[in-house]
């Protein structure tokens, strides 16, 4: 009886710390302490588990903690902060696979004797979490190009993917009528499992911000579904934090996009107008290092536009050394943070962050936006559609109505690019063509790094 | 007494609610260690996985349960840990740069 007051005890004020805990993540000066309050709070429920009055081996629970901090750590500490989406992705499947896992278990443990209302919130468990399972991993394989990143779309592929859906819907209706038909959970978990890979497939590089979160919403409602199954309020508190906060953040990189959910999964962006692109060929101005470093020096106010382009190069910390040169001569250097710049949200941030770049030089899109007119250089580097005039006036584009940087309205742009091919939407950039564009082909690092030799150098022999 | 499935459904609402109202101010600057903290928390199914694991009742719950707990502590301590990682790269602009 003592004990189960405990763990009452211990899971109210578990709660308690997890809401404290996303409140202080608002602000980076207590989110540490959000932290820290999560942790207690994990610790806490832990313990007050481990009493539990079911609990009559410590065997295998032992086993698994060791198990999976060894797992678990390694991935933490050594992952390298541009390969964070890949270990997002991955503890999403994690998560998923285990919230499917007691659902399986806890189906076999009571066959047939499920109420509907354990049997509805259990199938929605193992559903969720069997196809956030596969769909995470395959995320991950799409991250880290063991999979092609490029859409994988064919003919009908809606109508496949949709109706295997269905019917993994239509068995799960079966088995809450009637829980006692064992032979079909295993048809619905394969299905689920299938239709996660399917879910993905079609999805492009560009499009994993939006799908990453919206798996972390599925990992989150099947979490709180698992809380139903088990009547436990703690779960069910913090599977809805986690779903909701996938909600948010799915919301926030669709609108960023200008697309709908259902455009974003079954959109297949990214194959269509590809034939559009090189139709014409039009001049564009280059420059050297040399040039283009002297226009740098000389200007007062610089923003930096960094993209995914530059976290594939490596280039985080030649920039970083860039943002030292020009502040050390008194130059305004701010960084324009898209919000679906990068492989998941807020990843540009951690990665200049990573690079030591000062936080409050990072500014979001809707505060730097007015700013331009009033920058005498726009630096892009890596990004490439988040800057594409055509979205706001070209009807005909593909990204017609996506939010952009106003990268045009600066007085003088210069974009640092490998050469002239589209990006990976496969978008002719009409940025580039402009009067007051200059193109500085080249490895972003690279480039980067000659730009910064360019001004020690000068600063020295002068 | 409520049913389960009422005071269920009223736990849930209520925390989707607040979940919505506490995540809307996070900065976007830190929507990274956002996910890895939310991830982190939800991993909170480990108590579940616990129970299963721990309660010895078939040897199929028994497998089940182990994979699901080493599942949920591989995201409760890395989600945790990277959190913190990368919260420690975030700094001001030090006095007189």
């Amino acid at each position: 009886m003592i004990a189960s007051y405990f763990i009452q005890f211990s899971y109210i004020v578990a709660a308690a710390l997890f809401i404290l805990s996303l409140k202080w993540l608002s602000h980076p000066t207590t989110a540490r302490r959000g932290v820290r309050a999560g942790e207690v709070g994990m610790a806490l429920a832990i313990v007050g588990t481990l009493v539990h009055h079911e609990i009559v081996s410590y065997q295998w629970i032992l086993v698994g903690f060791i198990l999976g901090t060894a797992i678990g750590l390694p991935l933490a500490v050594f992952m390298p902060m541009t390969h964070v989406p890949q270990r997002t992705a991955l503890s999403h499947a994690f998560g998923a696979l285990a919230a499917a896992l007691v659902g399986t278990a806890e189906y076999y443990l009571n066959p047939g004797t499920l109420s509907t209302f354990t049997m509805t919130a259990l199938s929605l468990e193992v559903i969720l979490g069997f196809l956030t399972f596969t769909g995470s991993l395959m995320a991950f394989g799409k991250l880290q190009d063991l999979v092609p990143s490029r859409p994988i779309v064919y003919r009908g592929q809606n109508a496949v993917n949709l109706s295997l859906l269905a019917v993994a819907v239509g068995v799960a209706v079966y088995l809450v009528v009637d829980p006692g038909r064992s032979e079909l959970f295993p048809v619905m978990a394969v299905l689920s499992l299938l239709f996660g890979v399917l879910l993905i497939i079609p999805i492009g590089g560009a499009d994993m911000p939006t799908v990453i979160s919206l798996l972390n919403s599925y990992a989150g409602l099947s979490a709180a579904a698992m809380g139903f199954v088990l009547d436990n309020n703690l779960l069910i508190v913090a599977g809805a934090l986690d779903g909701s906060s996938g909600l948010i953040l799915s919301v926030i990189m669709c609108r960023a996009m200008n697309r709908s959910f259902t455009n974003v999964l079954f959109g297949g962006f990214g194959q269509v107008q590809r034939a559009a692109a090189g139709a014409e060929q039009r001049s564009v101005r280059s420059a050297t290092a040399e040039e283009a470093a002297a226009i740098l020096e000389a200007s007062t106010s610089v923003v930096v536009i960094p993209g995914y382009g530059m976290a594939v190069a490596q280039a985080q910390h030649k920039v970083r050394e860039l943002y030292d040169a020009l502040t050390r001569r008194g130059v305004d250097v701010k960084f324009a943070i898209h919000p679906v710049a990068g492989r998941m949200p807020g990843h540009m941030n951690v990665l200049l962050a990573e690079a030591d770049i000062p936080y409050d030089r990072l500014i979001e899109m809707d505060e730097i936006n007015p700013e331009f007119p009033r920058t005498d250089v726009a630096l892009v580097i890596g990004a490439n559609d988040v800057t594409n005039p055509a979205a706001r006036h070209d009807k005909a584009s593909p990204i017609f109505g996506m939010p952009i940087l106003d990268v045009d309205k600066a007085r003088t742009v210069m974009v640092i690019k490998r050469s002239m091919n589209p990006g990976f939407a496969g978008i002719d950039n009409e940025l580039y063509y402009m009067d007051r564009t200059t193109m500085l082909f080249g490895d972003a690092k690279s480039f980067v790094g000659e730009l910064v030799k360019e001004m020690t150098g000068a600063r020295i022999g002068a | 007494m409520p049913t389960t499935l009422e005071s269920g459904l009223f736990v849930f609402v209520l925390a989707t609610f607040v979940g919505f109202e506490v995540i809307r101010r996070v900065s976007p600057l830190l929507h990274t260690p956002l996910m890895s903290l939310t991830n982190a928390i939800s991993a909170i199914s480990l108590v579940g996985s616990i129970v299963i694991a721990g309660a010895g009742k078939s040897p199929l719950s028994t497998v089940l349960g182990t994979i699901a707990v080493v599942c949920a502590m591989a995201n409760v301590v890395g989600g945790f840990v990277i959190t913190d990682r990368m919260l420690k790269m975030f700094k001001r602009r030090e006095p007189g740069q």
